[in-house]
C-alpha cells in the first residue's frame, strides 16, 4: 500500500465525560475515495471538526502526508489543501453564485490583501469559478444570489465551494441531506465524474451512494471503528447490520 | 459605475462652487459635513463592509484631533496636519484591534467603547492633553503661498482631501480586499474553512478605519481651532453610527449623506429648540423602524438605482 494522503492515529475528542470520538485511528489513501458511515451520534462530523480544525483534538495525531496537522486552525489546514462542504449549507447567501466559488477559489491564489486592485483582473481565481460552476452545474446561475437557489441548488453550491480551494482531500458531510432521490442521483454522477486526484472522505446515510461512490466504508459506533473494508464486506458484516438496526 | 462617478464629480464642483455663492455660516456646514463624512466612511468600511459594529470608533478620531493639535504647534505642516495624526491613530487601531477582533457581536461593541473611554478619562484628566479644558488655539497647516485660515482656501483644501479619501476608500471596497471583508462580513466561519486567516483580514480593515478616522479628527481640530476631551466620548462614535445607519451600511455614499442629514439636522432643529437631541432621536427610530436602507436603501427602492 502506497504512504497513506490522511491517517489519524489514535485521535480522540471529548466533550465532558462523553467520548465522541475514542483512539479512531484509519488511513486514506491518495486517490482513495472513503466513505464514513455510522449511526447518529457517532462522532461522524465530529471527525471532520477535528481534522479541518473546527475542533481540537483531546489526543491522537492527524498526519497529511506524514505530517501532523492537528490542532491547526482551519485556515491552516485548508491552506495544506484540505477542504470540506457542511451538513447544513453553509454559504455566503447574499453573495451571487459566482462570488461564492470566487472567494473559495481566492483564498489560496496571490492577491487577496491587494487593497487597490480589481477581481476582474485576477482571472486565476474566476476562471476557477466559472470551471466549478460548470462541474456542479450553476453555470446557468453564476448572477443568482446563493440564498435564492432552490434547496437542491444550495447543496451542490455547499460542494462546489469546498471544491472551488481546488483541494488534494475533499472532506464531504453529507452531500445529499435532504435532497430528491432525482437530486441525489445527479449529486452522485457529479461526485463521481470528479478527478482521481481528489481523495474523497464523504460521510453519507444513502448506500445506494456509497455503493456506488466509496473504494472503502469505514464504520464508526459511539466514536469508536466498528469496522473497515469494502461495501461489500462492510454490508455482509452482521455487527453492522446490528448496529444500524439497534440505533432503529 | 461611471454614472456614479459622473454623479460623484458633479457634486464635488458643486461644493467647490459653494462658497461663491454662500455665507460663512452655510460653509462652514458643509466643511462640518466633509469631516463628518470621511469620519463616518471610515466607520461604514468596519460596520457596512466587514461587518464589524464598533462603538468606539470615537478613539481614533480624538488621537487624530490631540495629535494633530500637539504636532502642529510645534510644527505647522502637512506631515503634523495629516500624516502624523492618521499614522498614530492607524498605530492605536492595530493595538486596539488585536484584542478587541478576538471577540465579536456585543463584546466587540463594548470592548471598543471600553477602549475609547479610557482614552477618554485620561484625555479628561492630565494636563499635559489640556485635561476637560482640552486645546486651544490649534494652528492651521501653513502651506506656500496658501493661507488656510482663510474659508476659501480650507474649503479648498477640505474638498481635495475628502475627494481623495472617498475615492481611496472607494477603491478599497471593490478591490478583492474589499470581496474579502464582504465575505467575513456574511459567513466568517466559512471564509474561515476555505482558508482564509480571517482575523488578519479584520485586523487590517480596522487598521484602515482607524487611519481615516484619525484623519477625520485631525480636521475636525484644524476646522475647530481646538479639540477636548468630547471627541474621545462615546458619543463621538454614537453620532458615527448614526450618520452610517441614517445614510445606509455598505454605501459609501449612504455615509456621507447620513452625515449630511444629520449635521443639517442638527443645526435646523437647534435654531428651533433646546430638545434637538430629542427629534433626532426620534428622527432616528422612525429610520430604523421603516427605513431599514436608510437613505441610500430608500433612493434604489424609489429610482431603482442598483447596488
Amino acid at each position: 500500500m502506497t504512504a497513506p494522503l490522511l491517517a489519524t492515529v489514535a485521535l480522540s475528542r471529548a466533550f465532558g465525560a462523553l467520548a465522541a470520538l475514542n483512539r479512531v485511528s484509519l488511513e486514506v489513501a491518495p486517490r482513495e475515495r472513503r466513505a464514513i458511515i455510522g449511526p447518529n451520534g457517532a462522532g461522524k462530523t465530529t471527525l471532520f471538526n477535528v481534522i479541518t480544525g473546527q475542533l481540537a483534538p483531546t489526543a491522537g495525531r492527524i498526519l497529511l502526508e506524514g505530517t501532523p496537522i492537528g490542532g491547526l486552525s482551519p485556515h491552516a489546514v485548508a491552506r495544506r489543501g484540505i477542504s470540506r462542504s457542511f451538513q447544513r449549507n453553509n454559504l455566503f447567501p447574499k453573495l451571487p453564485v459566482e462570488e461564492n466559488l470566487r472567494l473559495a477559489a481566492a483564498a489560496t491564489a496571490p492577491g487577496t490583501w491587494d487593497l487597490l486592485g480589481s477581481i476582474a483582473r485576477r482571472r486565476g481565481p474566476l476562471d476557477r469559478a466559472r470551471e466549478v460552476a460548470g462541474v456542479i452545474g450553476l453555470s446557468e446561475r453564476l448572477g443568482e444570489p446563493a440564498g435564492r437557489l432552490s434547496y437542491g441548488e444550495q447543496r451542490q453550491l455547499e460542494v462546489g465551494v469546498a471544491l472551488a480551494t481546488a483541494p488534494r482531500l475533499l472532506l464531504l458531510d453529507e452531500p445529499t441531506a435532504g435532497m430528491s432521490p432525482e437530486e441525489t442521483r445527479r449529486m452522485t454522477r457529479m461526485l463521481e465524474a470528479l478527478p482521481r486526484e481528489v481523495t474523497l472522505l464523504i460521510i453519507e446515510h444513502d448506500m445506494d451512494v456509497v455503493g456506488s461512490l466509496a473504494d472503502r466504508v469505514t464504520v464508526l459506533h459511539y466514536g469508536e471503528v466498528l469496522t473497515e473494508g469494502t461495501f461489500a464486506q462492510v454490508k455482509a458484516d452482521p455487527r453492522v447490520y446490528e448496529v444500524y438496526l439497534g440505533s432503529a | 459605475m461611471t454614472a456614479r462617478l459622473i454623479g460623484f464629480a458633479a457634486l464635488v464642483v458643486l461644493a467647490a462652487l459653494f462658497p461663491l455663492v454662500a455665507g460663512n455660516y452655510p460653509v462652514k456646514l458643509l466643511q462640518e459635513i466633509l469631516i463628518w463624512g470621511i469620519f463616518a466612511m471610515s466607520l461604514d468600511v468596519l460596520m457596512g463592509y466587514a461587518g464589524m459594529v464598533s462603538f468606539g470608533h470615537s478613539a481614533f478620531f480624538g488621537i487624530g484631533g490631540y495629535v494633530a493639535a500637539l504636532a502642529l504647534a510645534e510644527n505647522p505642516g502637512l506631515v503634523s496636519a495629516l500624516v502624523l495624526p492618521a499614522l498614530a491613530a492607524g498605530l492605536a487601531a492595530l493595538v486596539i484591534g488585536f484584542f478587541s477582533i478576538r471577540v465579536s457581536g456585543v463584546y466587540f461593541i463594548m470592548l471598543t467603547l471600553a477602549f475609547s473611554q479610557m482614552f477618554y478619562a485620561y484625555a479628561f484628566q492630565v494636563s499635559w492633553l489640556g485635561a476637560e479644558d482640552g486645546i486651544v488655539g490649534i494652528p492651521r497647516p501653513a502651506l506656500p503661498g496658501v493661507d488656510l485660515a482663510n474659508i476659501r482656501s480650507f474649503h479648498g483644501y477640505l474638498l481635495g482631501l475628502f475627494v481623495v479619501v472617498a475615492l481611496g476608500l472607494w477603491r478599497v471596497v471593490r478591490s478583492p480586499f474589499g470581496h474579502v471583508l464582504r465575505g467575513i462580513h456574511e459567513n466568517e466561519a466559512r471564509m474561515e474553512a476555505v482558508g482564509y486567516a480571517v482575523d488578519r483580514y479584520k485586523l487590517l480593515a480596522f487598521a484602515i478605519a482607524g487611519v481615516f478616522a484619525g484623519l477625520a479628527g485631525s480636521l475636525y481640530a484644524q476646522f475647530n481651532g481646538s479639540i477636548t476631551p468630547d471627541a474621545f466620548f462615546w458619543t463621538t462614535s454614537g453620532e458615527a453610527l448614526l450618520m452610517v445607519i441614517i445614510g445606509g451600511t455598505g454605501t459609501l455614499g449612504g455615509a456621507v449623506l447620513g452625515a449630511a442629514a444629520f449635521i443639517l439636522l442638527q443645526s435646523l432643529v437647534s435654531t428651533y429648540t433646546e430638545r434637538w437631541m430629542l427629534i433626532l432621536g426620534v428622527t432616528f427610530i422612525l429610520f430604523v423602524l421603516f427605513v431599514p436602507g436608510g437613505i441610500v436603501g430608500a433612493l434604489r427602492g424609489r429610482v431603482g438605482l442598483r447596488a
